[in-house]
């Protein structure tokens, strides 16, 4: 029964590699079948091209992150657990509990990021697809950004549809669900993106795990800083729309420079 | 314009530099931080409020500004060597990270010995405080990723993004603790402040300042020389050096 199961699952990778495999050849393909009529022919098919890279990595990541539901589900069980833990650790009492929910929500949020973001470059490197991404003549900023994206689909998503249930367990204020959810929505972009250079930079090493916590959250603090102040802000019924113009200026900023940052990190560690 | 400066990217040319601004910079510092130190701790009148325990800003002071400074130096020798290809840029800010840490860490604690006394607390989440402990995570979170990788070449680029990144994070992390803190509690503390300082106080300050500010060029200068040799232990003028050096 068990070895049964154990082959299935087996399979199942093989066949997730193969169309892993398919889905790099085909990005090779595009890419070969871009560069032919640019020299041939004037017609500007960049812009296109772009978007057609962004999409194939995309789809292709989704793809994978299908396969591996685990690597979807783990993340947001720590997440859910993490934030059971504080009850247990405080004390049940509601009014403690809604005082410190945003940060504690928060928190947990950045813990999770930080554990689901080893698999955003770790398995493409271990197979060699990523060298292949970096060696094809799109730029890298595009493929990292689809990258980056296709990770803040997997992870972020499901952590911002599971918060307004943890945030009922911890009796968060009701004024503050919407800018729970709106700070959420805007930071955790900002906390694949940041992560983003850190595994980039540590995808090469052995033991990449603690290292990169050590080196993204610092850099975490002003979103944790500002999202958690625009919760709070809103559970008092002012408005909160500066801490929220703040984060969405982080998530713009880290937008536009964090994927220069992983392309020259990814440069440096793929060597 | 920058001719001058191009025979300095040789790593020998660089490493001879580098010994021969030693003894300056050790005896200049030698003498800013005696003159400055027992000025100030023995002869610079008590202030009026704190006494005798404010004569530690002699000492934290500088080495809070300098631990900025440091890592403000170290972007700079990041950015060079990343965009001109410099090796020697890298083997520098390899030497600085740990000294940067360092003053960092003095300034942490000499703050902490401060406050004992001013504050009655060694710590308290003040923006300054904080902004300087994330700092030290950031210089910490440099020279671990020093440390990780076995290639010192590829060490030093991956450092380097990592501070470039810092540097562009240093302002908003700073901004935001100052946003935290005001949120949060009243400012008790800055309310303390400089105290605008008489000349009696400022000049052992401005020696003090001189001085540490040398005694990091010799300490960075020690580390830069040590890693130029590591670097090119192989080349044949570090053999005939360690052979000159042995043979004396």
């Amino acid at each position: 029964m068990t070895l049964k199961a154990q082959s299935t699952h087996e399979t199942e990778n093989i066949v997730g590699k193969i169309d892993k495999i398919l889905i790099d050849e085909a990005l090779i393909e595009s890419t070969a079948n871009d560069s032919s009529p640019l020299i041939s022919s004037a017609q500007p098919l960049q812009p296109l091209s772009y978007r057609h890279a962004f999409m194939l990595v995309l789809k292709r990541d989704l793809t994978i992150a299908m396969r591996h539901k685990d690597d979807m589900i783990n993340p947001l069980l720590f997440f859910v657990i993490v934030v059971t833990l504080f009850p247990l650790g405080i004390g049940p009492e509601a009014q403690t509990l809604s005082r410190i929910a945003p940060g504690i929500i928060w928190v947990a949020a950045l813990l999770a990021t930080l554990l689901s973001l080893d698999r955003l470059f770790k398995s493409d490197h271990h197979d060699g697809s990523l060298e292949q991404m970096l060696l094809s003549p799109h730029p890298i900023f595009i493929l990292v950004l689809a990258k980056i994206f296709a990770h803040w689909l997997i992870t972020g998503l499901p952590l911002i549809l599971i918060a307004p249930l943890l945030a009922v367990l911890l009796h968060l204020d009701e004024n503050s669900y919407t800018a729970l959810l709106l700070t959420l929505l805007l930071g955790t972009p900002v906390l694949s993106l940041l992560g983003a250079v850190g595994v980039a930079l540590t995808v090469g090493i052995k033991k990449g795990g603690v290292l990169l916590s050590l080196l993204v959250l610092p850099l975490y603090i002003p979103v944790l800083i500002f999202a958690t102040s625009a919760i709070d802000t809103a559970a008092l019924g002012l408005p909160y729309s500066g801490q929220l113009a703040i984060i969405a200026a982080l998530f713009f900023g880290s937008l536009t420079l964090a994927p220069f940052a992983v392309g020259a990190a990814l440069k440096v560690s793929t060597n | 314009m920058w001719k001058w400066l191009h025979p300095y990217a040789n790593p020998e040319v660089s490493y001879h530099f580098t010994n021969k601004l030693l003894p300056w910079l050790s005896v200049l510092s030698a003498i800013f931080l005696s003159i400055g130190l027992v000025w100030a701790l023995l002869f610079a009148p008590a202030d009026y409020q704190q006494g005798h325990s404010f004569r530690i800003f002699y000492i934290h002071v500088p080495a809070a500004s300098l631990s900025m400074g440091i890592y403000f130096a170290m972007a700079v020798a990041a950015f060079s060597s990343l965009v001109w290809q410099l090796k020697l840029a890298d083997a520098s800010a390899a030497a600085m990270a740990p000294v940067g840490a360092s003053f960092t860490a003095i300034a942490l604690i000499t703050g902490a010995a401060w406050g004992k006394p001013m504050w009655g607390t060694w710590w308290i989440w003040d923006a300054r405080l904080t902004s300087e402990l994330i700092l030290l995570f950031l210089y910490l979170g440099v020279i671990a990723l020093h440390n990780a990788f076995e290639d010192k070449n590829l060490a030093g680029k991956a450092a380097g993004i990592l501070t470039l990144v810092g540097v562009i994070n240093i302002p908003i992390i700073k901004y935001s603790v100052d946003w935290w803190n005001t949120l949060h509690q009243g400012s008790t503390v800055s309310k303390l402040g400089k105290p605008s300082m008489s000349l009696d106080m400022l000049w052992p300050f401005i020696f003090c300042f001189i001085g540490f500010s040398l005694l990091v060029g010799v300490i960075i200068c020690l580390r830069f020389r040590n890693e130029i040799l590591a670097r090119n232990s192989i080349r044949p003028w570090v053999r005939e050096l360690v052979k000159n050096n042995s043979s004396q």
